[in-house]
């Protein structure tokens, strides 16, 4: 039986904060024609397209420099990390290398794939959310965390 | 210029929406997929919230050529499910549960000044680097 942490549950701030991932999705499709998944927009710089560098990287700056930008006007909220620096490396590599190899991570497959009713994007989501349940399961329950 | 203005704004605006969702924090995103615990279902709400929007803007999108600003239309092509999306999808999930952090909130936490997410992104974009590396490999060998 699911449990759910309401003490946790934001339900307000996660529909407002979703609505405005889709209001940046929204605007990239119709202004620039594109799809904006954070792994590919990334991932390009790495076989660098000259015409493509400029928007790459403007975009990456963007979504860098919102923390800065944020805090001018509001409290910053939470960050936890309570992965430890060799788990975190490991994740970052199975992250780099996994998104790379299924074609998006949770904004290019889960937001805008499921949006456009793709179901390439749709099993890439599921697969992914499938994994994440599992390994944080086996970390958390299975082997005692 | 303009490509590039309205780009740095698409990824500002997402970069608000991962902070006011919660979901530039890792510990959320972990207690979203912790369903044999207690179990937060606030990152399905901000699935909800997006998709909203993202249905309309890609039914608009779908029946253009050129994008509102005349540029070419750039919606993905390809409709294969291949082992490739599935493997790929299955071990991006495992990282993503190890740590709790997807490409998006690893830059958005990085910008925060978190020394554990410029850690995550430099793992992240070596093994982005191993995967061109494969890749070029894998091209070089059936050439």
């Amino acid at each position: 039986m699911i449990q759910i942490a309401w003490e946790s549950f934001t339900p307000w701030s996660a529909l407002i904060g979703g609505l405005v991932i889709g209001l940046a999705a929204a605007l990239f499709v119709l202004l620039n024609g594109r799809i904006a998944g954070i792994s590919g927009i990334l991932g390009g710089l790495l076989t660098p397209v000259r015409s493509d560098i400029g928007w790459r990287v403007a975009f990456l700056a963007g979504m860098i420099l919102a923390p800065a930008i944020w805090v001018a006007f509001a409290p910053m909220p939470a960050i936890e990390v309570n992965a430890s620096y060799p788990v975190i490396i490991v994740a970052g590599l199975l992250v780099g290398v996994g998104t790379r190899y299924g074609s998006g991570c949770t904004s290019g497959h889960g937001v805008c794939g499921l949006s456009r009713f793709s179901l390439r994007s749709l099993l890439a989501t599921l697969t992914f959310m499938v994994a994440g349940f599992v390994t944080v399961f086996l970390i958390r329950h299975a082997f005692g965390g | 210029m303009k490509y590039t203005i309205t780009s740095f704004f698409a990824g500002l605006i997402f970069g608000f929406g991962l902070l006011i969702s919660g979901m530039a924090n890792p510990e959320k995103v972990l207690g979203f997929l912790d369903i044999a615990g207690a179990w937060d279902p606030s990152l399905a709400l901000v699935m909800v919230g997006a998709i909203a929007v993202g249905v309309v803007a890609f039914a608009i999108a779908r029946r253009r050529h050129l994008s509102f600003l005349g540029f070419d239309m750039r919606l993905p092509k390809a409709d294969e499910i291949t082992t490739r999306l599935l493997v790929g999808s299955m071990l991006f999930g495992a990282g993503w549960g190890l740590a709790g952090f997807c490409p998006g909130p690893g830059l958005v936490a990085l910008g925060a000044g978190e020394t554990k997410a410029v850690v995550f992104v430099a793992a992240m974009v070596a093994g982005m680097a191993l995967f061109q590396l494969l890749e070029r490999r894998h091209a070089a060998v059936s050439a």
